[in-house]
């Protein structure tokens, strides 16, 4: 893998032509043997990692809660902790595919597929923390859905709680339902190109008789607009509620306005940064430097300092509030936290999500991969450090002194938590062997407009010597 | 290609074959001009101007997306007024049983839930899918309209078809091929 790559200025690279451009990502799914070790290695830590998270939960189920470090005052723990972290993941594929999609950003083209499936993959490792939190999530299906029962119970559609519910399972659906739609033109392409008969079958099941007629692509584009415009007020609406949680309580530390702004810009920081650890290596292991070029990496990597300049500035709000607020409690917990027990964790925060992003300044720095990289594996940590330190450590501190209590996480915490990141491996890893996992009828358009010369990004003189030869 | 338990020997259409975005939507263009109705273009990926060219339009959809999300939007609010007004109201803190501000979250994502469910499901149903077998399928080479070849077909349905004119006038249209497609 090259450490530093110049920086190109066109979205597609060297010489292509239609085919190519569904060849180099189609081979991917139709020949299992580009699939060499990396991907073995993930895989099979994936399958172990999800072999974790199903020992977890079942003996969370056989033994209840107590297995975790939670306790009282500290309730909420690793449970929402992970939670919060993962839903947070899932939001840059779907601020990838829906508003660069209405800002007309045609770079989006080839990694929205990829972080599309990212956050169904984060958002269904986020759902189980709440279902499994309750202990028994058989019992939980009737005070989070609203159906009649015999008991005459109905949720109570004024907590936050609730409107979570509805937020995460709406927002999964959505994101499901869009991903699919994008998914089927292109399994219509696959199945015209598989040879096997078996393959063939198989994606001709998904593509639903896709013919790529006028018509069909005139609904699809439809559709798929209108589905962008429904899911960018959703995204923000998303984490918006997920930061209501916290905000709509009287706990001090979680009482706070700035965090449903802070919290949404902390998800797209994290989910470009999971989406920076996941592409490139991807991108070299499978030879698609051309598709997801340096100039996408670049840009990936000024977003997530943009949003982590904003996530900062909501560090120092909180802090400037804790003091403006003038409330003895919320002080003594800003107190706690620059010099409590748990002051290296703010201090690791501060470390990894306001100071190591600072290096996506320097342009040379963008252009080398390993920085990148280890920058946005930094940033993660950061994220999930933020989410700790917002929540077990606001609530060791309680109203009543006597009460308050350490929390420390169990074996079995961890468990859970690695199992999660281990099954968003297993399921991100199959999708890569079974799926396109670049949008192909996307990046084919743009290739197309690249040779019409209506991309946005200009085209220097290589696409236009290969459009000479497509023409010849 | 038989086998499909279809009635081989009536025409579907003719089929033009094209190597490139400009011919078929000049082609398109140009047999809507001669007062072609019944055909259709398919292409690798979605064209711009190719239904302005082809005399296409069609807002089904988003007027199903909007009455879907009409519908969102009153059946969140009603499920809570119902709840916390008539069926289980419950005093919280004094406020009023049908609290609106506190409302709002969930007719908001019930209101995205259901347009979303509408634009994927309306656009399947209009688009009559999933439909595994189609008339158009039998064209030769037919594989590469989803990968990198542009065809536009002229239905025998269409009163102005002729089986000779019409092949006569999409060969002046540059295509590769025209072939009679039966199904």
């Amino acid at each position: 893998m090259a450490v530093k790559e110049p920086l190109n200025d066109v979205l597609i690279t060297g010489r292509q032509s239609y085919a190519a451009i569904d060849d180099s990502i189609g081979r991917l799914v139709l020949q299992p043997s580009v699939h060499k070790k990396p991907w073995w290695t993930l895989f099979l830590f994936g399958l172990m990692g999800t072999g974790m998270l199903v020992i977890s939960i079942g003996w969370l189920l056989f033994q209840g809660i107590g297995i975790w470090g939670n306790n009282q005052p500290v309730a909420w723990a690793f449970d929402i902790v992970n939670f919060v972290w993962w839903i947070g993941i899932g939001h840059a594929g779907t601020l990838i595919s829906a508003i660069l999609l209405l800002l007309k950003q045609q770079w989006r083209n080839s990694i929205n597929r990829f972080a599309e499936a990212m956050t169904i993959f984060a958002v269904m490792c986020a759902a189980m923390y709440p279902l499994l939190h309750t202990g028994r999530p058989w019992v939980a299906i009737y005070w989070l859905f609203p159906y009649p029962n015999i008991l005459a119970m109905w949720p109570q559609f004024r907590s936050p709680l609730m409107w979570d519910v509805f937020a995460v399972s709406t927002y999964f659906t959505v994101s499901l339902l869009f991903w699919f739609m994008g998914l089927i033109p292109d399994f219509a392409t696959l199945r015209d190109k598989a040879k096997n008969k078996y393959a063939k079958i198989a994606l001709a099941i998904p593509a639903l008789g896709w013919r790529g007629s006028n018509q069909h692509w005139h609904r699809y584009e439809q559709a798929n607009l209108l589905l962008a415009g429904l899911s960018t007020p959703l995204v923000l609406s998303v984490h918006t509620i997920v930061s209501f949680d916290f905000a709509v309580s009287q706990v001090y530390g979680w009482n706070v306005t700035v965090f449903p702004p802070y919290f949404v810009a902390g998800a797209v920081f994290a989910g470009f940064a999971m989406v920076l650890n996941l592409a490139i290596p991807i991108r070299a292991w499978y030879n698609l430097k051309h598709l997801i070029t340096m100039r996408h990496i670049d840009w990936m990597a000024k977003i997530m300092l943009a949003t982590g300049l904003i996530v900062f500035y909501g560090y120092l709000l909180e802090v400037f509030f804790a003091w403006y607020g003038a409330n003895p409690f919320e002080m003594k917990l800003l107190m706690d936290r620059f010099k409590g027990p748990y002051a290296w964790s703010y201090w690791a925060l501060i470390f990894c999500n306001g100071i190591v992003p600072q290096l996506m300044w320097v342009p040379k720095l963008r252009q080398n991969l390993v920085v990148v990289w280890i920058v946005a594996f930094v940033v993660n940590v950061g994220m999930w450090l933020e989410r700790f330190v917002i929540i077990p450590v606001s609530l060791t501190n309680n109203y009543l002194p006597s009460s308050n209590k350490m929390y420390y996480p169990t074996f079995w915490d961890f468990g859970m938590f690695f199992g999660t990141i281990g099954f968003f491996f297993f399921m991100m890893f199959l999708f890569v062997r079974f799926l396109p996992i670049i949008n192909m009828f996307e990046v084919k358009d743009l290739w197309h407009r690249i040779l019409e010369g209506t991309s946005k990004v200009e085209p220097s003189s290589e696409p236009t010597k290969a459009r000479e030869e497509v023409a010849a | 290609m038989s086998g499909y338990g279809h009635d081989d020997d009536k025409p579907y259409g003719l089929v033009a074959e094209f190597d490139s975005v400009e011919d078929l939507t000049h082609a398109a263009e140009a047999a809507r001009k001669a007062g072609f109705k019944k055909m259709d273009a398919y292409s690798p990926f979605p064209i711009h101007g190719l239904s302005e060219a082809i005399g296409f339009r069609d807002v089904k959809v988003p007027f199903m997306v909007f009455c879907g999300g009409l519908f969102g939007a009153l059946a969140g609010y009603s499920l809570q007024y119902y709840v916390h007004v008539f069926d289980y109201p419950l005093n919280v803190g004094g406020k009023p049983l049908n609290s609106i501000p506190a409302m709002v979250p969930i007719t908001f994502e019930s209101t995205i839930l259901c347009s979303a469910l509408t634009a994927f499901f309306g656009m399947l149903a209009t688009n009559g899918l999933p439909k595994p077998y189609h008339p158009i399928f039998n064209t030769p080479r037919f594989e590469r309209a989803s990968q990198d070849r542009f065809f536009l077909a002229i239905e025998a349905t269409d009163p102005n078809y002729d089986p000779v004119r019409t092949r006569q006038f999409l060969l002046e249209l540059n295509p590769l091929n025209v072939e009679e497609v039966r199904g």
